[in-house]
């Protein structure tokens, strides 16, 4: 047994409070931890509330939703994208979303069997009963729900393809609506938001 | 009537349907300064639970109250933020 033996360990070890020659100083640890705290608070921000939707129907019912959805969305702060391509892009031509129609052709909740919804004119017929009833009920209008949407900052955006494919024009949609986006567009606003939906 | 607040502006919304009391509540709170109550008249029955799911939902507002009168459902809104 040596003296010697209660010493050498001691020689190696390192002091309590000195850090290794690889651990972070203490500044850099505070500067790590602003940079967290500051990447939680925009991870948890109530403000960067999004909802994307494509809008793919162009019916007078399947008009309905996506605008009731965007604007009810705008009210509770969301960030709001609704991406219209094929039928859908009906809604937002000035023209034609004064103008749609209801089909009942293929639906079984319509009071007409299809043999004779299927006539000539039949769709004119059921879409004049739906106009009435969305008049008589003070339903709001397509036009309503574009121009209140619009106003609290919902985008509409028309699908380039489509725009193309049905030879539109920039001008046939209202004012404040987006051209020239397309699909990735779409996905980009998919990815980034916190609801999405296909209508 | 409650008289623990007092009313800024009222908003009427008689007739209008879904989405229309909640979109326009919204339009009208923003006119307003912190600490306004809003009152919202309404016809609508769902109303009564669309704008409480909406005021729940939504910073910088509180639902204070809901009533339901003869035919008219009234709303209380008070802008927080």
């Amino acid at each position: 047994m040596s003296t010697d033996t209660s010493d050498a360990p001691a020689d190696d070890a390192p002091a309590d409070d000195a850090p290794a020659d690889d651990a972070p100083s203490r500044a850099e640890l505070a500067a790590r931890v602003d940079e967290l705290e500051d990447a939680l608070a925009e991870a948890e921000g109530e403000d960067g509330k999004k909802m994307s939707i494509i809008a793919t129907k162009g019916t007078l019912d399947m008009a309905y939703p996506p605008l009731i959805l965007a604007s009810t969305a705008a009210a509770f702060g969301y960030e709001v994208t609704v991406f219209h391509t094929f039928w859908g892009l009906e809604i937002l031509h000035e023209e034609r979303s004064k103008n749609l129609k209801l089909s009942s052709v293929g639906n079984p909740n319509m009071p007409v069997p299809n043999a004779v919804a299927a006539l000539p004119g039949m769709d004119r017929v059921t879409t004049k009963m739906m106009e009435k009833k969305i008049a008589d009920n003070d339903t709001a209008t397509i036009e309503e729900l574009i121009e209140t949407s619009l106003e609290m900052g919902v985008e509409f955006q028309a699908c380039q393809m489509t725009i193309d494919l049905m030879d539109y024009d920039e001008d046939d949609f209202y004012d404040g609506v987006t051209t020239g986006v397309g699909a990735a567009t779409a996905l980009q606003d998919m990815a980034d938001a916190d609801i999405q939906l296909l209508v | 009537m409650s008289a623990e607040f007092d009313i800024t502006e009222t908003l009427d919304v008689k007739g209008a349907s879904c989405p229309m009391p909640v979109v326009k509540t919204k339009t009208a709170i923003d006119d307003l300064a912190e600490g306004d109550v809003l009152e919202v008249l309404a016809t609508d029955p769902g109303s009564m639970s669309d704008i409480d799911g909406w005021a729940a939902g939504t910073e910088g507002v509180e639902l204070v109250d809901q009533e339901e009168g003869d035919d008219v459902y009234r709303h209380y809104v008070r802008k927080t933020a």
